[in-house]
Parts: C-alpha cells; sequence; structure tokens
C-alpha cells in the first residue's frame, strides 16, 4: 500500500532500543520506524521480545539504553500515565480490565478527562461522557452489558471490553497484543471486524500470530527474532524470505 | 442503577438511623460518664473512617494510624495546655507561665515550636495540615518508588515506633510517657464539667458526620472507582493515564487528616494525651475495628469501632487478662470467616430479609407475587 505523501517525520521513531534482563538481552540493538496511520505488524517466534518491544514503548518496561520517539517526546523518560496521556494506548495479552466495576464504569475511567487527583474527584458524569461511552459500547457489541460487572463477562467479552476502554482514550498510537488469541471462530471474526473500524486514522501496533489476520490488515510486517530485526517489509516480501520461512513460518 | 449522587437511597437511610443512634438514642439512654466513653470510642471510628477509605477502597493497609491520631491529639492538647498553664494556674512553678512538665525538665522558656499553639486557629490548622503534610512526605517517599503492600505496612509500623519513642524521649518537650495531662478549658470555657462533655459528644458527632459524608463524596466521585480499580489492577489503571501514586497518597492523606481529627476530638473529649496511642498497638487495634465492622463499609468501621470498644470496656474489667487475647481471637475469625466484617455479614443476610420483606408489604404488589421475584425487583 502506497502512500500519496511520505511525512518527514515519523509517528513512533525506535532506535537502537536495547533491553537486558540479567545480561540475557530480550531486545538487541533494535531500530524501527511506523508511519501516521500506518498499521504494523510484529510477527515472530516464542521469545522474540515482541511484548517485551510494545512493554518498552508504553513505559512498563525501562530501556537499557536507545531511544524511542513519539513526534517530538523522548517515551524512554516519561512515566506511564504521561506516556498514555501523550497519545498511545496499550491493550495487554490477558484482557486486563477493572473486574470489580461494571462495564459503563470500566469505559468511563478510560475516558480521557479529569486525570489528575482533582480532576477526578469533581469529575461529573455528562452528557458527552455518557453519549460517548453508549457509542463505544455499541461498537464494542457490549450496549446491552453496560451495567453488568466485567467479572462476569465472557472471554472474548472482555477483550472487546479492553479495546473499547482503548478506544474512549483516542490514541494517536495504538498496541494491541495478540488481540484475537483465546477467542472463538464467530468473536474472531466479529473482532476483525471491529478491529478494522478503530484502526483507521491511528497508526497501529499490532502482535498477532494468526496469518491470516496478519494478512487482512497490515501494511508492514516486522519479523523479530531473538530481540532483532529478522525481516522487514510488506507481508509478501516477509512471506518469501528464506530467513523467515526458515525460523517462524516454516514449520 | 447508575447515579452520580452521592449517597444513594439506603445509604441515606444508613446514615440517618445511625444519626438517631448518636444523636438521640445514646444521649437518652446513657448517664454522662457512660456517654463520654462513647465520645472518646467515637474518635477511634474517625480513624476507622480513614482506614476505610485508605485500606478498604485503596487497598492500602496503614498499620501506623496511631501517628496521626497522636499528631492531631498532640496539637490540640498543646493548645488547651498552654491555656491550662497560665502564668496564674502556674505560679508556684521555678518558671511560672509555661506547662508543668517542662518545669519539672528543667526548661526555662517555652520552645519556639510551641509558640503559636496560643492561637486557636493556627492550632485547627495544625491539626489538619501537620499530619497531612507528614501523611503526605511519607506516602510520597513509598509510593513514587512503588513501595506497596507488605512492605508499606511494615513502614508505618516503624514510624509509628519511632514517634512513640521520640515523644517519650524529649520529655521536656512533649510530655513524655505520661503525656499532657490536665487539660483544663478551651478558650476559658471549662472542658471538664458534665455539661461541657456533653457539648463536646454533640459536637464531635457532628465532625464524624461531616467526615462521613467526604468519604461518600469521595467513594461516588470518579476518584472512588479509581481506587477500586487499582486496588484491582494497578497496572491497567496507569495505561489508563492515570498516575497511580498521587491517588494512593491522596488517600492516605484523607485517612491521616480524619485519624488527625479522631485525635483531636480525643484530647477534648478526654482530657489528655499521651504517647499510648500513637504506638504499634493502638494503631494494630485501629486496624481490628475497621476489620470487624468492614473495611468495605463506612457505617461498619464506626458500628465496629464502637462494638468493639464496648467489648473491650466491659470485658476487660471483669477478665483483664483474658481480653487481649478474645480481642486477637476475634480479629483472626473476623478475617478467615467474614472477610467484610460485620457490614458483609449485614449485606449478605439481613439486607436481603428486610429488602424482601418491604417489598412484599409494599401496596401495589399485586397478591401471589412471590418473595424471590420481588427481591430483584425493587428499582426506582
Amino acid at each position: 500500500m502506497l502512500i500519496g505523501h511520505q511525512p518527514k517525520e515519523f509517528l513512533l521513531s525506535v532506535e537502537a532500543l536495547t533491553v537486558s534482563f540479567d545480561g540475557f538481552k530480550a531486545v538487541n540493538d533494535l531500530s524501527f520506524y511506523v508511519d501516521e496511520n500506518e498499521i504494523r505488524v510484529i510477527i515472530g517466534p516464542n521469545g522474540a521480545g515482541k511484548t517485551t518491544v510494545l512493554d518498552l514503548i508504553c513505559g512498563k518496561t525501562k530501556a537499557t539504553s536507545g531511544s524511542i520517539h513519539f513526534r517530538d517526546k523522548d517515551l524512554t523518560k516519561m512515566k506511564e500515565n504521561q506516556i498514555v496521556q501523550a497519545g498511545v494506548g496499550r491493550k495487554f495479552q490477558n484482557p486486563s480490565i477493572y473486574d470489580d466495576l461494571t462495564v459503563f464504569e470500566n469505559l468511563e475511567i478510560s475516558f480521557p478527562r479529569g486525570r489528575t487527583v482533582f480532576g477526578a474527584l469533581t469529575f461529573t458524569r455528562d452528557a458527552v461522557v455518557r453519549d460517548r461511552v453508549h457509542e463505544v459500547a455499541e461498537m464494542i457489541f457490549l450496549k446491552d452489558r453496560l451495567n453488568v460487572k466485567a467479572e462476569l463477562l465472557s472471554h472474548g467479552q472482555k477483550q472487546w471490553l479492553e479495546i473499547g476502554m482503548l478506544l474512549i482514550q483516542d490514541p494517536e498510537l495504538l498496541m494491541l497484543d495478540e488481540p484475537v488469541a483465546g477467542m472463538s471462530v464467530s468473536e474472531r471474526v466479529k473482532t476483525a471486524e471491529l478491529l478494522n473500524r478503530i484502526i483507521k486514522g491511528r497508526s497501529v501496533l499490532v502482535i498477532e500470530h494468526d496469518m491470516k489476520f496478519v494478512e487482512d490488515i497490515a501494511h508492514k510486517v516486522t519479523v523479530l527474532h531473538q530481540g532483532q530485526i529478522l525481516s522487514e517489509g510488506t507481508m509478501e516480501h516477509v512471506k518469501n524470505d528464506p530467513k523467515v520461512i526458515e525460523v517462524y513460518l516454516g514449520h | 442503577m447508575l447515579t452520580n449522587r452521592f449517597v444513594n437511597r439506603s445509604e441515606l437511610i444508613g446514615i440517618a438511623v445511625l444519626a438517631v443512634f448518636l444523636v438521640v438514642i445514646l444521649p437518652l439512654c446513657l448517664d454522662v460518664f457512660r456517654l463520654n466513653l462513647v465520645a472518646k470510642y467515637l474518635t477511634y471510628a474517625f480513624v476507622a473512617l480513614g482506614l476505610v477509605v485508605c485500606w478498604g477502597y485503596c487497598g492500602i493497609l496503614s498499620l501506623g494510624q496511631g501517628v496521626f491520631f497522636g499528631l492531631g491529639g498532640y496539637c490540640m492538647a498543646m493548645f488547651l495546655k498552654l491555656e491550662a498553664s497560665s502564668p496564674e494556674n502556674t505560679k508556684i512553678q521555678s518558671t511560672p507561665g509555661i506547662p508543668d512538665f517542662m518545669d519539672w525538665n528543667q526548661i526555662t522558656s517555652l520552645p519556639t515550636f510551641w509558640q503559636p499553639f496560643h492561637s486557636l486557629t493556627f492550632t485547627i490548622a495544625a491539626v489538619i495540615l501537620v499530619p497531612g503534610i507528614f501523611a503526605l512526605i511519607i506516602g510520597a517517599a513509598m509510593f513514587k518508588r512503588r513501595v506497596g503492600g507488605t512492605y508499606f505496612a511494615i513502614i508505618t509500623q516503624a514510624v509509628a515506633a519511632i514517634l512513640t519513642i521520640l515523644i517519650v524521649g524529649q520529655q521536656g518537650y512533649t510530655g513524655g510517657i505520661n503525656g499532657m495531662t490536665d487539660l483544663r478549658t478551651l478558650k476559658g470555657w471549662d472542658i471538664r464539667p458534665d455539661h461541657a462533655k456533653i457539648v463536646l459528644y454533640f459536637f464531635e458527632v457532628g465532625c464524624l458526620f461531616v467526615c462521613i459524608f467526604i468519604a461518600q463524596f469521595i467513594r461516588h466521585s470518579k476518584l472512588g472507582r479509581i481506587l477500586v480499580a487499582m486496588r484491582d489492577k494497578e497496572d491497567r489503571v496507569r495505561f489508563s493515564g492515570y498516575s497511580v501514586a498521587n491517588f494512593k497518597i491522596f488517600a492516605f492523606c484523607v485517612a491521616a487528616v480524619f485519624a488527625a481529627i479522631g485525635g483531636a476530638m480525643f484530647a477534648l473529649n478526654v482530657g489528655f494525651m499521651s504517647p499510648s496511642f500513637v504506638g504499634i498497638v493502638p494503631s494494630i487495634e485501629m486496624v481490628i475495628y475497621t476489620a470487624v465492622g468492614g473495611r468495605l463499609s463506612i457505617l461498619g468501621a464506626i458500628y465496629g469501632t464502637l462494638l468493639v470498644n464496648f467489648a473491650k470496656t466491659s470485658l476487660s474489667e471483669s477478665f483483664p487478662e483474658l481480653w487481649l487475647f478474645g480481642l486477637g481471637g476475634l480479629f483472626i475469625a473476623v478475617v478467615l470467616a467474614f472477610p467484610n466484617g460485620l457490614a458483609g455479614i449485614w449485606g449478605d443476610y439481613v439486607q436481603p430479609r428486610i429488602d424482601r420483606l418491604i417489598s412484599s408489604r409494599k401496596p401495589g404488589w399485586t397478591a401471589g407475587i412471590d418473595s424471590s421475584v420481588a427481591d430483584g425487583a425493587p428499582a426506582e
């Protein structure tokens, strides 16, 4: 897919990123760039460092060296909540939602307003919030479950709820860690449809093993192996790369 | 239903019942001595209320709330002590006009940090601000570094121990192990006679309800829901764009300020303040009150405090050496069998029956609807 004009600045530039856990380099001198409105899929065998890369970008793990620039901000120097406020949203591999709260409250907490202590105290549930929550709930197929405690949802519904929590944050960069893992076939279809709708107008970084799904959505694919880039390019290019076939797609 | 009001109907009824109990029933049924005992118990209820916010909602177990109770109490006691140490009252001392314990410790002038406590306005501000700022410092130091759970509880214990040792050691400035005794008047108004005790009791109950409404407001604000969310999945809250540390610091400070107000009330109602309310043991007892009442319930914590203290008074009169075992056993029993305390028992067993009773008697219900249907129905 070719985009009409190439922006000079990348949305996300990861440069010479390295993280080592007790000497083991989970990510080793990694560099890649994500454009505005690009959908990038990261694939690779288990232990390649895919999730670690997302952890590094969203601030969950601190980099040993290297830099991550999101527009003009260096994410390696920022706290998790500041990174979120800068416009980076993250979905975790296992559904990570607030079990004790209702679906409505889960979405409301993710609504990007009143994020300071004082702001949260004086936050009011006005029409804007309610409308947005209802709008998102409809998108994630949970419109009639708004008053249900989140712990009572099915696994697939929890995944959708977390996607909805990201959606309501309206991030410029959306990071999804295996969004269709553990879902039934019908849930997968619905999720693919949902993702195709929400990835419009933002950049997306996805980790996924389902190759069919990857082919459907990816603009560009990055193959990681042992914390380094093995191959990068279009799906067509990557699929035919002998190195990739050997370590990953071959089996 | 989803409402954003800070009390819903059943909570309002609960608060009204508590108000009737504290404002009407207890003063009518008890003599002044017993009522003053209730006033003393209620000072701990402030601490328990704070623990509901910080331990119940936010999951921060502080085993050092006595520190804040003590700081609030000492601030108030310093004001009262200064007033009781007028030059006329203390003319037999070698240095008249300073508190008696200073004179006994060969201190010849009032220390600088005591000076502002001549002013009641300053004292009231200090009751709130000194513990509040102290909690802010501890909270910032701990939560910004992501110290939590057991480690935090142990550190609060250490703080409680340190403060006790400091107070006991600096006898000339603090009154030492005896504390500050012989507090007499508040702005010339004698706080010792019976009628003053009754006025102070009602004043205290008033303050308690203000704190209850503040806790209710927090509980029903978005901040309250964020605290619950944090207890559950701290990381997710960070990735929803919130600074988890700031919210924990806030909850801890609220708990500290509530405890401090309780401490100040203690100095007024009981007429002294001593390090025995600051240390580790009283701090843990306060946690037990909250656990017994129900750490998730604002009203439960208050009933829990009253109940444990009534039991303590009556049992320790009859079986002084068995009482502590009883208290320990009670705590273990509550944690094992009823983790949500009295409020949990009420919510699980009593409340559903009452609801059923009310809705089955409600006019307009057609005869023949059985109570199990009515149980799920009353939504208005």
